[in-house]
């Protein structure tokens, strides 16, 4: 071949162009007035890397990469177009997409290569399978309890965490020997299966209300293990693209941490959303105000300010659309509408933001929770939209509470509190939540959609 | 430890640094589209199997390589797709932006 010293270099500069596409597309997505330059950027990175590859040396199987290529097309289309309150699901599903391809890689090196694998080889290579297996089962665990296949709730048993880490301590003494012997082909399928079931294991204590962290944590591992095959192929492309989702993952697994007050170690060991749900038993019956659609109407319609504070409530009764017509009709009588966004709102990073865009409300009406949360005192109305556990006044007061030391959006400080709820019965965590007693807080019972709608037809019928 | 291992080690390195202060910028609001852009990155992947596929080394290699292709397109393409979908949807309430 006596093209190879030309085209051996042009690969590199197309990975090299790559490389930096894909960092300037993170880049870019740091504001939403370029965040679309980023994806342009990566779209062009990706052509390039593939273009690239193409001309490698040795390549001889066109037609069947071309029909690889055309059949995750036709996969990844409908992944694409899915709705926009399936995006969590989805986005736990692709992480376990990415993690099979990673998986399906290494252990075709592996049995391409062994018994010939030098030891540092080995090591990335094992790391690569590890993750990659644990990651996939993991994220199709995610997904399914998302889409509510599986059940939300934690399942737990005694010497779970025992268990977990005994498989994954066997998985890792495997890889080891695998390392010092790496024509040992009969131990490979046992490594695989049972970082498998680790996976799977893993994310059976898990509830729904953890999810955002468990994404962002599934989302770095999916990242790593790239990195791990950038290393056993030698493709410094890889390095770069899995040390970036690798740290994103990272980042935003610290972020939503830290917005549940659960330590970073708790959190890297996946031995979290153990949250018991300690009853509220013994409690004196108290009681709550309620208020009917036109009391909410007459009130919203007086309030100066109002702050509406979403959660996973108003995701599962796609309310976000009635709720727009409410900022809609409330800012045309002068009210000042805004968006209260806890960080662990929903069930991934940024869920509550994606569904609001998506309702068309302008994005500089959604405010962080560090940002909202010192006007409160200056809010009339609190309007609670599906949100429980964020709110609850017991994080801040009652240090026996599960939830104590969490940050949460101090809507008690309003004037008035509106709370949208289907019925008393305590949120995801099984937390009793103090904010129903106030004096000043009125539950609205009802589902979210259609309690909404009826304030707004109370606003349209009320008069000007 | 070999030169190659130790320049993949730098380049890790230096990736995974640039990576933390470039992600710790964006904005929470674009949290959700961030995971996804990233998981479309992170599918770049793909080149490790097309080459699996396109040289063909063993029959293993070949059917493990061509799902492998599979997955990471569908994850470039749907990955994308929907970011791309859910920025459109971020609009401002100024008048001034375009």
């Amino acid at each position: 071949m006596n093209t190879l010293p030309v085209t051996q270099p042009v690969i590199e500069i197309t990975y090299l162009v790559a490389s930096i596409l894909f960092i300037l597309s993170l880049k870019w997505m740091s504001s939403p007035s370029t965040a679309r330059h980023g994806i342009w950027a990566g779209e062009i990175g990706m052509l390039l890397a593939i273009g690239g590859t193409l001309l490698q040396h040795g390549i001889v199987d066109y037609k069947w990469i071309a029909i690889a290529l055309v059949l995750g097309t036709c996969v990844g289309i409908p992944l694409g177009l899915v709705q926009m309150t399936a995006v969590p699901q989805r986005t736990a599903l692709s992480h376990a997409f990415g993690a099979f391809c990673v998986t399906l890689v290494g252990t075709a090196e592996f049995y391409l290569r062994s018994p010939q694998i030098p030891r540092f080889t080995m090591t990335v290579l094992s790391t690569e399978v590890i993750l990659g297996s644990l990651t996939f089962t993991g994220s199709l665990m995610a997904a399914g309890k998302l889409q509510e296949v599986l059940p939300q709730r934690p399942i737990t048993y005694k010497g779970q965490n025992l268990v977990n880490l005994f498989l994954l301590a066997i998985a890792i003494a495997g890889a080891g020997y695998l390392v010092l012997h790496p024509g040992a082909r009969q131990l490979f399928p046992l490594m695989l299966g049972i970082s498998l079931l680790f996976g799977v294991l893993m994310i059976i204590p898990i509830g729904g209300a953890d999810m955002p962290t468990v994404i962002s944590l599934l989302n770095s591992y999916a990242g790593l293990s790239a990195a791990a095959m950038g290393f056993v192929l030698d493709s410094k492309l890889l390095i770069i693209a899995g040390a970036l989702d690798g740290s994103s993952g990272l980042i935003l697994s610290i972020i939503m941490s830290k917005a549940m007050n659960r330590s970073f170690g708790n959190v890297l060991f996946g031995a979290f959303g153990q949250v018991q749900a300690t009853a509220a038993a013994g409690q004196e019956a108290r009681t709550v105000r309620s208020a009917t659609a036109e009391e909410a109407a007459a009130i919203l319609s007086a309030a100066n300010k109002v702050v509406v504070v979403p959660g996973y409530g108003m995701a599962v009764a796609q309310a976000q659309h009635k709720v727009r017509e409410l900022y809609d009709a409330l800012s045309k009588r002068g009210v000042d509408v805004r968006f209260a966004i806890h960080p662990v709102a929903g069930r991934m990073p940024g869920h509550m933001n994606v569904l609001l865009a998506e309702a068309d409300i302008p994005y500089d009406r959604l405010v962080e929770m560090d940002d909202i949360n010192g006007d409160f005192p200056q809010t009339d109305v609190a309007l609670v939209i599906g949100a429980n556990d964020v709110t609850n006044p017991a994080a801040r007061t009652d240090s026996a509470s599960p939830i104590y030391g969490m940050p949460i959006l101090d809507v008690d400080k309003a004037r008035t509190v509106m709370v949208i709820k289907r019925s008393m019965s305590p949120g995801f965590a099984g937390i009793d939540n103090p904010l129903y007693y106030l004096d000043k807080t009125l539950m609205l019972f009802g589902d979210a959609k259609s309690f909404v709608n009826d304030i707004v037809r109370e606003l349209a019928g009320g008069g000007s | 430890m070999s030169s190659t291992l130790i320049n993949g080690l730098f380049v890790f390195m230096l990736a995974a640094f640039i990576g933390f202060e470039v992600i710790r910028r964006v904005s929470p609001l674009l949290h959700t589209p961030l995971m996804s852009l990233t998981n479309a990155l992170d599918a770049i992947a793909v080149v490790g199997a097309i080459v699996l596929v396109g040289k063909h080394e063993s029959r293993l290699s070949f059917v493990l390589g061509m799902l492998a292709v599979i997955a990471a397109t569908s994850n470039i393409v749907g990955g994308f797709l929907i970011t791309d979908r859910m920025l459109k949807m971020f609009k401002t309430s100024r008048p001034t932006k375009p």
